[in-house]
């Protein structure tokens, strides 16, 4: 192969403005960070608030919840993300769709699709960590709240889900980790995030290799610190006398 | 003496099958009555259904006035002043035991935290515990442990204590720890009703002992009956008896 290896390509003039490419990573990997973090909210939110639901009592609640389930999680992610992008904003009222497709930018309009996509996504997925931590408890512990006297509300704020959470810990950031790696098919609605950065370096510059290069980089140096992010977490919130807890 | 608990011909099935058929029994104000029979006989189902932590489909059970099975009835109240102790003692591991002494009667009962610390360090300081009040559940032994959790249901100020088998999950030299705990409790007076198997316990501080087989109440007499004239009672608790009696 006959490649000609240039690394200092990150520093050279895109040609647009008086950007250099190092700047098309930067501003790509903050959309990455910005799609991710706020649906990682909506999905930690809204996935807890399924989780405890498939876990209650009764019929209809749990109905409810594993119906979404099953449909966010069957559904491919691009399938929703074009349901989201192109079908959603015509059913919207008028003045709404109105102001998604004229009001705000083309760059908004894009990010609120996919950081809503993102955030239902991933909210099944963490809805299912959230039952199976809940349901992996001593039943005990249920009817000793309940014993004390706490509602159900209050069983499951004081007692079940502080439990719950710190054992779903591991499971939650490999979900924290896919939301950022997800986080990509956002290129494909032409929001310049990380993947879409590379992408165009690569056409301006010519240098592919060095700017996949990159991005694999910042993708792991970014994962490894989510993770050591989340190792912190576990260290922090860890019980004392219990499992790998401090005597 | 009056009835704190009275339970009159309760019936409870699962399904098909039927776990409690008729019982008929009654616990007066500061009475100790201990359940006693078989395991799978039903003992642990009639306690929970006295605080409603199970359902009953015949008959009515009223605890200081409140007829638990109606559904008028608002049971975090009713369960806020019945004390309950476990077999696993159910303490909440992410819980210093300070904590769990206190949330309860900072949540349910709404005490300040500061009344609440100091309810509970007292009443720590009884079970011989205050040097502990800084550890987490899981930093202490079983026998320590449970009685943490009494100490815990009594923070409530509780009418009466339901203990299901309380020291059956103790290593032997525990078991007495726990008991001089309850004999105590029951020399103040405390309404209690006890499945236990501990024949020494219920021979020294039981007023009554009940007898239970196949879900029915087999026997309902007084301690010293139930000790005493052993030809007198039925063919099932003589078997049971001269079982556990052995060890
Ligand atoms: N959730 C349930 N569903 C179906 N059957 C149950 C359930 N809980 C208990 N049972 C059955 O009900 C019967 C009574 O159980 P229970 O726990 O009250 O017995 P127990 O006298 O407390 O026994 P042990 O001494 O073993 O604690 C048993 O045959 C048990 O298998
Ligand atoms: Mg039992």
């Amino acid at each position: 192969m006959n490649y000609h290896w240039d690394w200092g390509i990150f520093f050279k003039s895109t040609g647009v403005g008086s950007e250099i490419y190092l700047n098309w990573f930067v501003s790509g990997l903050g959309w990455t960070i910005a799609v991710a973090l706020a649906g990682w909210i909506i999905a930690l939110a809204l996935g807890s608030v399924l989780g405890v639901m498939r876990t209650l009592p009764g019929k209809l609640l749990p109905t409810i919840a594993t119906t979404y389930v099953e449909l966010f999680r069957n559904v491919p992610l691009l399938v929703q993300l074009f349901i989201w992008y192109f079908l959603v904003p015509d059913l919207l009222p008028t003045p709404l769709e109105m102001w998604f497709k004229q009001g705000i930018s083309p760059a908004t309009s894009a990010y609120l699709s996919v950081v809503v996509c993102l955030g239902l996504f991933t909210a099944a997925r963490v809805c299912e960590q959230v039952r199976t931590g809940i349901q992996a408890l001593p039943r005990g512990q249920n009817n000793a709240a309940l014993a004390m006297g706490f509602s159900t509300a209050q069983t499951y704020r004081f007692v079940l889900l502080p439990q719950a959470f710190r054992i779903i810990i591991p499971p939650l950031t490999s979900e924290f980790l896919n939301i950022f790696k997800n986080s990509s098919v956002a290129s494909l609605i032409g929001l310049m995030e990380l993947l879409a950065q590379t992408k165009q370096t690569a056409e301006f510059s010519a240098n592919i290799f060095e700017a996949f290069t990159l991005a694999t980089l910042i993708y792991f140096v970014l994962n490894m610190s989510l993770m050591g992010f989340m190792a912190w977490v576990e260290k922090r919130v860890r019980i004392p006398g219990m499992m790998g807890g401090s005597k | 003496m009056s009835a704190m608990i009275s339970i009159n011909n309760v019936s409870k099935w699962y399904g098909d099958f039927q776990v409690l058929t008729d019982c008929t029994t009654g616990v007066k104000k500061g009475e100790v009555v201990v359940v006693c029979g078989p395991s799978g006989s039903g003992k642990s189902t009639l306690i929970k259904c006295v605080n409603a932590l199970e359902p009953f489909q015949k008959g009515e059970i009223i605890v200081d006035g409140i007829a638990v099975g109606d559904p008028k009835t608002d049971l975090p109240k009713l369960r806020s002043r019945v004390g309950m102790v476990f077999q696993h003692f159910e303490l909440f591991p992410h819980l210093s035991i300070t904590e769990n002494l206190a949330i309860a009667q900072v949540k349910v009962l709404g005490r300040s935290q500061d009344e609440a610390r100091e309810k509970g360090l007292k009443l720590l300081d009884r079970v011989g515990l205050k040097a502990h009040a800084h550890k987490f559940p899981g930093q202490l032994s079983g026998g320590q442990q449970q009685r943490v959790a009494i100490a815990r249901a009594l923070a409530m100020d509780p009418i009466a204590m339901l203990f299901d088998e309380p020291t059956s999950a103790l290593d032997p030299e525990m078991i007495n720890e726990v008991l001089d705990v309850m004999t105590e409790l029951a020399q103040e007076g405390m309404t209690m009703m006890c499945v236990t198997h501990e024949m020494g316990f219920a021979r020294r501080v039981a007023h009554r002992v009940i007898f239970m087989d196949k879900g029915a109440i087999v026997e309902d007499c007084d301690k010293d009956a139930f000790f005493g004239d052993i030809n007198a009672r039925s063919e099932r608790a003589r078997q049971f008896l001269s079982k556990i009696l052995q060890h």
